[in-house]
């Protein structure tokens, strides 16, 4: 078991990750050349200027408004991605494997953001419950992914303080991990890849077309 | 879905009572199937799929603040309790639940698109419950006063039945009035080759005519050669673009376009209304595959500007009274033209206190997109929609609200109205005509 998670399942996973993000990539591309207004509206320049402001912190209105939510859901989205990437532990494998390696996030600092992670998904789950509007417009799936999302870290950090058996947390561990990665193009995780684009054609709708902001 | 029963909930409009009793589920699945496949693809699909039910949109609404912030009314909600249930059902909904949806769709959302600005990922919510009113246009489930316009636009080519002969004879008797003013005024009627082709929306031949001669004495001042058509196509307006009535809006827009090619002017200059800008230059283009308009159309914000900074309109004596401003959401969010309304103001009037939030992020007015155009049944619903104005409006200390639109103009007076706030709305034009310098003093 331990050893096709180490495997063949890691490569399923990134396999289905990659294609199934060209695939909607493509898809969407395709489909959006069918609409009247998208292609002919593009513009680089107020795309990039619409992503850069809704990427750095406080650069819209909206975060302005609700700073304690700003910085917890841009320390949350950090620390999903770089921990993964960083983590020594991982990329010790990928050393293994194919004798590449990168720079690492010392184990400390990566179990902060491993806890802050798993604390922050706490924090928007109760969100879910307490914001009237958010619970209004909830559905099982936004559970659903709240739990994929935080499976990998939780079993992590399980692995991490030896909690439990570790090898079989370890297995969990990369099952969860690999389920994380095949859902992104299939579920709204999707809004990882499509961000740039949906940004990108209003900021464009926005700026190139109507000499306005939108932040 | 249950709906809960609102006081909206039970608002009498045959327009959706009566229409709702002639449907059947198959008709239903099919028009909504049609919509959702053949007219929509892409933007559909991403939006749908990217919404991640944060909620994040809700505090952008004037409803849903003015509302207490009733989860009912966030910009995400109306989506779900519409779009969602329409494509998760796959178009297997009954009357009663396009009934609600038609309600949400016309009369709580102005599609002033406010929410997108916040949205993380720029989700274009109006575009979404501009979907669900084609949908119930399609249905004929359409609040009566608004589908009314709709059949003016159908038939006259305007929005308010105005008749050809109604119209010039309207035109005549404004150039009288204005020449009591200035009296070597003209209302140039099909002037071929002129500068610009001046249109308007129906309501000023109709209820509001004396705009149309006060801007004839600013063309006057101005020296500008000008021109109105004496034909059907002299209408801007586009009631139909909000109906979800979209072949109309189209023939509307075409007529319109093609009027001003016909006298083969080098511009449309347009008097201070909002939506019959977007329809002109945004949505009427599209429909008809237009990338963009095909002469350019100044909106009458622009052109004071222009006017103003040129010096080619002077300013005799600024405007007395405390003012404040009303952005409208298709001239500001719509075109970026808050700096100019900004620059106008300042230049005509004394004091003026600005409001806040302002320019793109000011709440919007809800009375454009459609929403006054559902008429009286639908006017307390409307009022309770937007205290979050009111409070805005009240906290500038404000004499006159300046409103460069017709939907702001009207929805903004029913606002001062409703919760007593003592004030008055003025048009630009209108402030102008009094203070500016004219030309010569009038013989009478």
């Amino acid at each position: 078991m331990y050893e096709f998670s180490r495997g063949p399942l890691v490569w399923i996973a990134f396999i289905v990750f990659v294609g199934g993000t060209i695939y909607r990539v493509i898809r969407v591309y395709q489909d959006s050349k069918k609409e009247r207004v998208v292609h002919p509206y593009m513009s680089l320049r107020h795309g990039i200027r619409s992503i850069a402001h809704w990427l750095i912190p406080f650069g819209a209105r909206n975060m302005r408004m609700r700073p304690l939510f700003t910085i917890l859901s841009f320390l949350f989205h950090l620390c999903l991605l770089l921990t993964p990437i960083f983590l020594l532990g991982h990329v010790m494998l990928f050393e293994q494997s194919w004798g590449v390696s990168w720079w690492t996030l010392p184990d400390s600092l990566a179990n902060v953001m491993t806890i802050v992670v798993v604390l922050v998904v706490i924090v928007f789950g109760l969100r879910r419950i307490a914001h009237p509007v958010v619970r209004f417009v909830t559905r099982v799936s936004d559970w659903v992914l709240l739990v994929i999302v935080a499976g990998p870290f939780v079993t992590g950090l399980m692995a991490y303080y030896q909690f439990l058996d570790y090898r079989t947390v370890m297995i969990v561990h990369m099952w969860s991990g690999a389920l994380w990665l095949m859902v992104i193009p299939f579920t709204r995780i999707v809004h990882m890849i499509f961000f740039p684009f949906t940004r990108a054609y209003m900021g464009s709708e926005f700026g190139h077309v109507r000499n306005a902001r939108d932040w | 879905m249950k709906f809960k029963t609102t006081p909206e909930s039970l608002v009498k409009d045959s327009g959706l009572d009566e229409s709702i009793k002639k449907l059947t589920p198959e008709r239903i699945a099919q028009v909504i199937n049609r919509v959702l496949t053949r007219e929509n693809s892409a933007r559909l699909q991403v939006y749908l799929d990217t919404c991640v039910h944060c909620g994040l949109c809700a505090e952008a609404c004037h409803t849903y603040v003015s509302r207490d912030k009733d989860p009912l009314f966030a910009p995400v909600s109306k989506v779900r309790q519409t779009l969602w249930e329409m494509v998760e059902r796959k178009g297997n909904v009954d009357g009663e639940f396009l009934r609600n949806a038609a309600r949400i769709a016309f009369t709580e959302c102005g599609v002033c698109r406010r929410c997108s600005m916040y949205c993380p990922f720029g989700i274009d919510m109006a575009y979404l419950l501009l979907i669900v009113r084609r949908i119930c246009s399609l249905l004929g489930v359409v609040p009566v006063y608004l589908q009314d316009t709709t059949n003016s636009h159908a038939v006259s080519s305007n929005q308010m039945w105005v008749q050809q002969d109604e119209w010039i004879d309207t035109l005549q008797w404004q150039e009288e009035e204005a020449q009591a003013e200035l009296s070597s005024v003209r209302i140039p009627l099909e002037k071929e080759g002129a500068d610009v082709m001046y249109s308007v929306i129906a309501p000023e031949p109709k209820i509001l005519a004396q705009l149309l001669g006060n801007m004839a004495i600013i063309f006057k001042a101005a020296g500008e050669d000008w021109t109105m058509p004496a034909t059907d196509g002299w209408d801007n307006s586009n009631m139909a673009m909000y109906s979800g009535d979209f072949e109309v809006m189209g023939r509307v827009e075409r007529l319109h376009w093609e009027t001003a090619a016909r006298l083969k002017v080098k511009r449309i200059v347009m008097g201070e209304c909002g939506h019959a800008f977007r329809g002109a230059v945004y949505d009427g283009p599209r429909w008809l595959s237009w990338q963009y308009p095909p002469i350019p159309m100044v909106h009458a914000i622009e052109y004071y500007y222009d006017l103003l900074s040129s010096g080619r309109i002077r300013i005799k004596q600024k405007y007395k009274e405390h003012v404040t401003i009303q952005d409208p959401c298709n001239t500001v969010r719509g075109r970026g033209l808050g700096d100019k309304l900004r620059y106008v103001v300042d230049a005509l009037c004394e004091k003026f206190t600005d409001v806040n939030p302002k320019q793109e992020h000011n709440y919007c007015c809800a009375a454009g997109g459609g929403v006054i155009n559902c008429g009286p049944p639908w006017k307390r619903s409307r009022m309770v929609s937007n205290r979050v104005k009111a409070e805005q409006l009240a906290k500038t200390g404000a004499e006159v609200v300046i409103t460069p639109c017709h939907n702001c103009h009207s929805g903004i007076e029913d606002i001062i109205g409703f919760y007593n706030l003592g004030m008055h709305v003025k048009f630009i034009n209108e402030i102008m005509v009094e203070c500016m310098e004219k030309p010569e003093e009038s013989q009478g």
